[in-house]
C-alpha cells in the first residue's frame, strides 16, 4: 500500500506542476531565456563574429610624427576604435561613459620622450582619463599604449634628424655628468656612440624605410593563444556555463516552490484529508522529495536539451557524471524545499527569506558570473556553497571534456547537502500540526 | 461501532473540547449540533486522528483509535469543512489521489472512482478542473473523496456550510443514499433542518460540552409545549400588554414576539388558538396568516443553551 501512496503522491505533485503555466514558464522559458544572455554577452558558442570594440580617444596636443604615429597605430589596433578628441571633450566622453578612456599626450611629448629614451631625464606626463566603471580597459589600453609608443619613439630615435639630435644632447649630458649622476657613465656614453655611429651609416647607406631600427622597437616574441576546451577543434562555448548556473538557479526557485506549496497545503482541507490516509510522514516526505526531484529533473532535461541543440553545447566529458550531478543536484532541491517547508511558518515570509538565500547561493556558485573573476577569499568562501560545486561539476563534464572522476568531489559535497537538509526536514517537520 | 468517552482538549489556556461522551451504534446517523466554537470539528478532529486528546479516548469497534491509528483509517473517511481539494485538477485526478493514499490503483480505483462520481452526480464533469466547478458541486467532490476507500464510518465536518439550497439539497440526497447504503455517518452542523432531516440521534454540543443526547422526537419532548404557531399580524408589534395577555390564556404555554407577528406555544392548535384570534380582534389587530407545526429543534436548543446557533463565534474561538 505504502508504494502505492508514494505513487499517487509523486503522481499528484507532477499533475499540478504540468498545470501551473507561471512554474513553466519561470522553470524552463526563463533560465533559457537568461542563460542565451549571459551566454552571448561571454562569448557565445565561440562563433560570435564582433565581440564589440573598445571605444577610446586619444587627445593629440602635440602633433608631432611620434604622437600621429601613436594614434595611428592605437586606431588600427583590432581591439579598439580610436576617435581624436580634445582634451575638454575627451573628458565630457568620458564622464558620460561614451568613451571608456582618452590618451592625452601633451605638448612637445615626441621630443621629451625620445630624449628621456637616453637620458632617463624630463619624461614626458601622459594622462590617461578612465572610465571607473571600466578598470580592465584602462590596462588594455595602458598595455597597448606602452607596446605602440615604445615603437613610435625608438623609431623617432634611431632614424632621422630628430634621432641624431637627441643622441647627441644625450651624449653631451653624459659627458658632463658627474660620476655620481651616472656611476655606469663609460659604458653609456659607449652605447650612445654606437647608436649614433649605427644611425650615421643608416643615414648613408639610404638603407629601406621599415627595415632594421627605422621600424623601431618591438616586442621581441610573438604569443599565440589556445583555449584548452575539451578538444583542439571544438571552440569555447560561453553559454554551457551559463546553462550550468541558470539551470542551477531555476531549479532552486523550483525547491522555494515546492516548499512554499507544502507550508500553503496546511492551510487547505487537503492537508486533513492526507493526514486522515494511512500515511506515515517518512512516506509523505520521500513522495514529495521525489516529486521534486523529477519536476528538477524534467527542468535539467528541457533545459539542456534546448542547450545542446540549439546553442550548440557539448556535454564533451562524462555524460554518466552529468547524468549523475543532475540527479544530485535534482535531490538536493529537493530536501532542500522539504527544509524550507519543515522550518518555515508562513508561506510569504518563507518565500521571501529563501528568494535571498538562493540568490546569494547563486552568486556564491558562479552562475551569474564564474567564480574565477572573484578575488581570492571570495573563491575559497564559496566552496562552502553547494551550488559553486554543482556549476562547476557542470563545467567540468561540458566544455572542459573532464571524466567521471571530476565529478566525483561535486557529488559528494551534493550529497551531503541533500543529506543535511533532509536530516533537519525529517527533525522539524510538523506531521501531527 | 464508535465509542468516545470524556474526550478533552486543550489549545493552552483555552479549553475546547471540556467533556464529550457519546456512542454510534452501525448504520446510525448522529447528528453533532452546536454553535461555532462549540468544540464540534475539534471532537471529530480527535476521532479521526487528527488530534490527540488530553484526556479520554475513542474506540472503533472496540479498538482504540490512538493505539492502531493506520488501521483504523482505513474504516474512516472524513469529509473535512475545508474543501480538500486541488482546483487545478480535474474532478477525476483528484480522486485518483485520495483513492491511491488509501492503496487504490488500477480497476478497482477507476471503479471506486467512477462510483463516488456518479453519487455525487458529478460524472460527466469528471475531466472538468475543479477550479471550474461551482461551490456545491466542490463540496459534493469533496464527499466523493472520503468514499474512495468505502468507508464504514464517515466523518462530515459541516459539508453543507457555504452553499446554495439547491446544492444542499443534492448533499442531503448523497446522504441519505449512503445511510439507505448502511454507512454510519457523523454529522456536525449548526443548521439544525439538517439534522432533523437526516439524522436518527442528535449531540447538541455547546462551551465544549454535550448538552443533549437524544432522537429529534426525544428532544421535541424536553419543551413543555410541543408545537408552536405563528400568527402574522398586521400593523405595529404587538405590545408587551397584549403579549402577557395572550400567553395567559388558558392552553397557550408562551407568546413570543416574531417579525410581523407573535409565535405561540400551546398543547394544541383548537379552542387555544381560536381565543388568542378573539383577543387579537378585539384589541382591532388583523391576523393576515396563521402558520401551525410542531415545535423546532432551534427552539430546543435555544431553551438548552439560552442563544441561537449560528451566533457569531467568539473572537478566536475554534468552530
Amino acid at each position: 500500500m505504502s508504494l502505492t501512496a508514494i505513487r499517487a503522491l509523486v503522481r499528484n505533485d507532477l499533475r499540478v506542476y504540468r498545470t501551473d503555466r507561471r512554474a513553466l514558464l519561470i522553470g524552463i522559458l526563463v533560465p533559457i531565456l537568461v542563460a542565451a544572455f549571459f551566454g552571448y554577452v561571454f562569448g557565445g558558442s565561440g562563433q560570435a563574429a564582433d565581440p564589440g570594440k573598445i571605444p577610446v580617444a586619444v587627445v593629440d596636443e602635440d602633433h608631432s610624427e611620434i604622437s600621429r604615429g601613436i594614434a595611428a597605430a592605437l586606431a588600427q589596433d583590432p581591439l579598439l576604435a580610436v576617435r581624436q578628441l580634445t582634451r575638454a571633450s575627451a573628458v565630457a566622453q568620458v564622464r558620460a561613459g561614451t568613451v571608456q578612456a582618452a590618451a592625452v599626450l601633451p605638448a612637445a611629448f615626441g621630443d621629451q620622450a625620445t630624449k628621456a629614451l637616453f637620458s632617463n631625464r624630463d619624461r614626458p606626463q601622459v594622462t590617461l582619463l578612465v572610465d571607473p566603471s571600466q578598470p580592465t580597459t584602462a590596462r588594455i589600453v595602458q598595455g597597448l599604449f606602452a607596446e605602440y609608443g615604445m615603437q613610435e619613439i625608438t623609431k623617432a630615435a634611431f632614424s632621422g634628424a630628430s634621432g641624431q639630435a637627441a643622441l647627441s644632447e644625450g651624449l653631451d649630458w653624459v659627458n658632463h655628468a658627474t660620476p655620481a649622476q651616472v656611476p655606469e657613465r663609460t659604458e653609456l656614453k659607449a652605447v650612445l656612440e654606437a647608436a649614433q655611429a649605427l644611425l650615421a651609416r643608416n643615414a648613408s647607406a639610404g638603407s629601406a624605410p621599415g627595415s632594421g631600427l627605422q621600424r623601431g622597437l618591438s616586442i621581441p616574441y610573438q604569443m599565440t593563444t589556445r583555449e584548452m576546451t575539451s578538444a583542439s577543434n571544438i571552440p569555447y562555448n560561453g553559454y554551457a556555463h551559463s546553462f550550468a548556473g541558470m539551470t542551477v538557479q531555476f531549479i532552486l526557485f523550483t525547491g522555494i516552490d515546492a516548499g512554499v506549496l507544502l507550508l500553503l497545503a496546511r492551510e487547505r482541507g487537503v492537508w486533513q484529508r492526507l493526514r486522515t490516509a494511512p500515511v506515515s510522514k517518512a512516506q509523505f516526505l520521500l513522495a514529495k522529495a521525489l516529486g521534486t526531484t523529477l519536476i528538477g529533473l524534467f527542468q535539467f532535461l528541457v533545459v539542456y536539451t534546448v542547450a545542446c541543440l540549439v546553442f550548440q553545447v557539448r556535454i564533451a566529458g562524462s555524460v554518466a557524471g552529468f547524468a549523475a550531478l543532475a540527479v544530485c543536484f535534482c535531490v538536493l532541491n529537493a530536501c532542500f524545499g522539504l527544509m524550507l517547508a519543515a522550518i518555515g511558518r508562513s508561506a510569504g515570509a518563507t518565500r521571501g527569506i529563501a528568494m535571498m538565500v538562493i540568490l546569494l547561493l547563486v552568486m556564491l556558485g558562479g552562475a551569474w558570473v564564474p567564480a574565477f573573476v572573484f578575488p581570492r577569499w571570495l573563491q575559497q568562501a564559496s566552496l562552502a556553497a553547494p551550488t559553486r560545486w554543482a556549476v562547476d561539476g557542470l563545467d567540468s563534464v561540458t566544455w572542459r571534456g573532464q571524466g567521471f572522476a571530476t565529478a566525483v568531489a561535486p557529488l559528494v559535497v551534493l550529497g551531503a547537502a541533500a543529506l543535511v537538509c533532509m536530516a533537519v526536514a525529517i527533525w522539524r517537520f510538523r506531521w501531527d500540526d | 461501532m464508535l465509542s468516545v468517552s470524556h474526550l478533552l482538549k486543550r489549545f493552552g489556556e483555552r479549553t475546547a473540547v471540556a467533556d464529550v461522551s457519546f456512542e454510534i451504534q452501525t448504520g446510525q446517523t448522529v447528528g453533532v449540533l452546536g454553535p461555532n466554537g462549540a468544540g464540534k470539528t475539534t471532537t471529530l478532529a480527535m476521532i479521526s486522528g487528527l488530534a490527540q486528546p488530553d484526556a479520554g479516548s475513542v474506540t472503533f469497534q472496540g479498538t482504540p483509535v490512538q493505539r492502531n491509528a493506520n488501521a483504523l483509517k482505513l474504516h474512516v473517511g472524513l469529509v473535512p469543512q475545508d474543501l480538500a481539494l486541488y482546483e487545478e485538477l480535474s474532478a477525476w485526478a483528484n480522486l485518483e489521489l485520495f483513492g491511491g493514499l488509501y492503496g487504490l490503483s488500477g480497476r478497482v480505483l477507476a471503479e471506486r472512482a467512477t462510483d463516488a462520481l456518479e453519487l455525487v452526480g458529478l460524472s460527466d464533469r469528471r475531466k472538468d478542473r475543479v477550479g471550474s466547478f461551482s461551490g456545491g458541486m466542490k463540496r459534493r467532490l469533496n464527499i466523493a473523496g472520503a468514499l474512495l476507500h468505502d468507508p464504514e464510518l464517515i466523518l462530515l465536518d459541516e459539508p453543507t456550510v457555504g452553499v446554495d439550497p439547491q446544492s444542499r439539497n443534492s448533499i442531503f440526497e448523497n446522504l441519505e443514499e449512503l445511510k439507505r447504503r448502511g454507512k454510519t455517518l457523523l454529522y456536525t452542523t449548526h443548521y439544525m433542518e439538517e439534522a432533523e432531516r437526516l439524522c436518527d440521534r442528535i449531540v447538541i454540543m455547546d462551551h465544549g460540552r454535550v448538552i443533549a443526547d437524544d432522537t429529534v422526537a426525544g428532544l421535541r419532548r424536553r419543551l413543555p409545549a410541543g408545537r408552536s404557531a405563528v400568527l402574522q399580524v398586521a400593523g405595529a408589534p404587538l405590545a408587551d400588554e397584549l403579549l402577557a395577555q395572550l400567553a395567559a390564556l388558558p392552553g397557550v404555554g408562551a407568546a413570543f414576539p416574531t417579525t410581523g407577528g407573535v409565535r405561540l406555544d400551546t398543547e394544541d392548535f383548537g379552542a387555544p388558538l381560536m381565543r388568542c384570534l378573539e383577543v387579537l380582534t378585539r384589541h382591532g389587530r388583523e391576523v393576515t396568516a396563521v402558520h401551525t407545526g410542531q415545535v423546532r429543534l432551534e427552539e430546543v436548543f435555544i431553551a438548552l443553551t439560552g442563544r441561537a446557533l449560528r451566533d457569531e463565534p467568539p473572537s478566536g474561538a475554534p468552530s
